[in-house]
């Protein structure tokens, strides 16, 4: 590399050191809660700030694993995921390639039937009030079908699809391959990138989903993990709830080791997925 | 059947369930606003009930409700369109920057973590790092004679921490669409400029922000069509008796006398109202958007 002169010597630091801190500052409180999920009680409330714990301890865990309330929200969080990413993703690429054929008769109306739902919406009653009538309360149902397609997946998804040559199509077609096959043996299998990165998005809302389930599940047994841990974290805090017992019922590290349970496989499964990105998500998205 | 349909028929049934979802989820929840003009009752039904035309309308502007959720609603935004629009920008011109691939890629990572967790998790690690006697940071406040802070419950925090952990989560992960339009930068832009001698903070003024100056029309644009959303879950988490005051907007608002407190009607108008200044916000943002010479959304 060649010298660099004063100024741009003084730009390449602070471009740096900039970023180290702000790393630093991103990961620290996870590395925090990773250490004390680790900790007894007694150390994280005698030796404040520590990275790693002197008295190493899985009982946090232990305590979570048999805890029913907390299995069976994590249960019912891998149910709701699992489930609600299939659709959400099969519904999606199917609706997206559709649109995207430009000689279909009617797609500019359903294309702005989409695109409208982004501006102006209905609403958390009425949505609410839909729900209902159709029975889906205190169902996962409620949960799957109501979030079943983020309309702005769909524009993005599209305009991928768009984006691929039409040589393709034409091709499929001579060689007497109706859209079905097409889309199935051809399309899909070219578009994974674009596909796995829309299913770990989608598989992030669901796994984080809190607004819906309180909305729409009020049975204990179908609570998710994101309702619970409010209850665990927030709810036992006796400076904000207002409870009348001043008494913590959960110990420092069963909280850690719940938020760990509950951020950890999102936090694994990205870094795989992270290349695809940058690519995934600029396409279509800059001009929608 | 003529050719069009043989080979159109397929493409329809691959749309119908999307088009299913929109229209049972998304457009008759359209149609159920009427119940804003209604005395809705359940048990009438919409069509059973009383036609009251703006009266919960009224009511709005009348209790007084209306001037508080707006206040906050707005002061939220102030903060977030000066603190935190710009901090994805700021980013990805600093990931720009980096020439060390590996380390770009580390930083990337990092940077992008955040936005895998959920509000729940940020705001019960907030309330562990800060709860008073125990929490880390108070303990270290008080060592050195500073604290504690009551960072959960006083309400002059609570517009700062909603920013904080706004940043925090999603600075690094907005900062991917910005990256995107700086790839699209002709590189010959800046050899050129070094050939004329310009240093680098030059070459950021000069090239790399008006490169993208139309992303961030876009963004600003869309940012301006949730003018009245700010979102549900996390105001709510954050939300407690004692902060109340500062925290309660359009949102909770609508799901506290909807929901909680069954009034429907009046919820729905509060949504109505919401929903329309939202859409005129678009618009108008849009329109400004177009006469400056920028592209628009629509």
């Amino acid at each position: 590399m060649r010298h660099e002169k004063g100024l741009d010597r003084l730009f390449t630091i602070l471009v740096y050191s900039m970023l180290l801190l702000a790393s630093a500052l991103a990961i620290f409180p996870l590395f925090y809660v990773l250490s004390v999920s680790f900790s007894t009680e007694f150390e994280y409330l005698t030796r404040g700030f520590f990275v790693i714990p002197k008295q190493f301890t899985l009982d946090g865990y232990m305590y979570l694993l048999a805890h029913p309330g907390f299995t069976s929200a994590f249960r019912n969080a891998v149910i709701i995921s699992a489930v609600g990413t299939l659709l959400n993703i099969v519904l999606t690429s199917l609706m997206a390639y559709g649109l995207s054929k430009r000689w279909l008769k009617f797609r500019d109306s359903l294309n702005f039937m989409v695109f409208f739902t982004l501006l102006f919406s209905g609403g958390m009653i009425p949505t609410y009030l839909v729900v209902r009538s159709l029975h889906l309360l205190d169902s996962f149902w409620a949960i799957w079908l109501s979030t079943a397609i983020a309309p702005f997946n769909v524009i993005v998804m599209r305009s991928f699809f768009q984006s691929m040559p039409s040589e393709i199509d034409e091709s499929a077609r001579i060689d007497g391959s109706g859209e079905w096959r097409l889309f199935l043996s051809i399309i899909v299998p070219l578009s994974k990138p674009v596909i796995a990165t829309f299913t770990l998005f989608y598989l992030v809302t669901n796994w984080n989903t809190y607004f819906s389930a309180i909305l729409y599940l009020n049975d204990a047994d179908l609570m998710p993990l994101q309702v619970f841990l409010r209850q665990m974290l927030v709810e036992d805090d006796p400076t904000i709830s207002n409870a009348s017992n001043v008494m913590y019922k959960y110990t420092p590290a069963a909280k850690m080791a719940a938020i760990i349970l509950t951020a950890l496989p999102l936090l694994v499964i990205f870094p795989f997925l992270q290349k695809h990105f940058n690519k995934g998500v600029m396409l279509g998205s800059v001009k929608g | 059947m003529n050719a069009y349909w043989k080979r159109a028929f397929p493409i329809y049934f691959m749309i119908l369930p999307g088009l299913l979802f929109f229209i049972i989820f998304k457009y008759i929840p359209m149609i159920g606003i009427s119940i804003a003009f209604i005395d809705y009752s359940p048990f009438k039904g919409i069509t059973g009930s009383e036609w009251v035309g703006l009266h919960y309308f009224r009511r709005l502007f009348a209790e007084g409700d209306f001037l508080v959720l707006l206040k906050n609603t707005l002061l939220l935004n102030l903060l977030d369109v000066l603190f935190f629009f710009p901090a994805p920008i700021l980013v990805a011109l600093l990931l720009n920057e980096v020439r060390v691939k590996r380390f770009k890629t580390v930083v990337q990572t990092i940077l992008y973590a955040p936005n895998f967790i959920s509000w729940v998790v940020i705001v019960g690690i907030t309330i562990l790092l800060f709860a008073t006697g125990s929490g880390g940071v108070n303990q270290i406040l008080e060592h050195w004679g500073l604290g504690p802070i009551e960072l959960m419950t006083d309400p002059q925090y609570f517009r700062w921490v909603w920013l904080l952990q706004n940043i925090w989560q999603g600075a690094g992960w907005g900062a991917i669409i910005f990256l995107a339009a700086l790839s699209a930068i002709d590189p010959t832009l800046y050899e050129a400029s070094m050939m004329d001698g310009a240093n680098r903070w030059r070459q950021v003024w000069h090239i790399t922000l008006p490169g993208l100056r139309n992303v961030i029309v876009i963004m600003f644009i869309l940012r301006f069509g949730h003018i009245m959303d700010l979102g549900f879950e996390h105001i709510f988490l954050l939300q407690n008796p004692l902060n109340q005051d500062v925290s309660e907007v359009f949102e909770t608002f609508i799901y506290k006398t909807g929901l909680i407190q069954g009034d429907y009607s009046y919820s729905t108008a509060v949504g109505l109202f919401k929903s329309v200044i939202g859409l005129m916000m678009v618009w108008f943002v849009n329109r400004l958007a177009k006469r400056m010479g920028q592209e628009g959304v629509f």
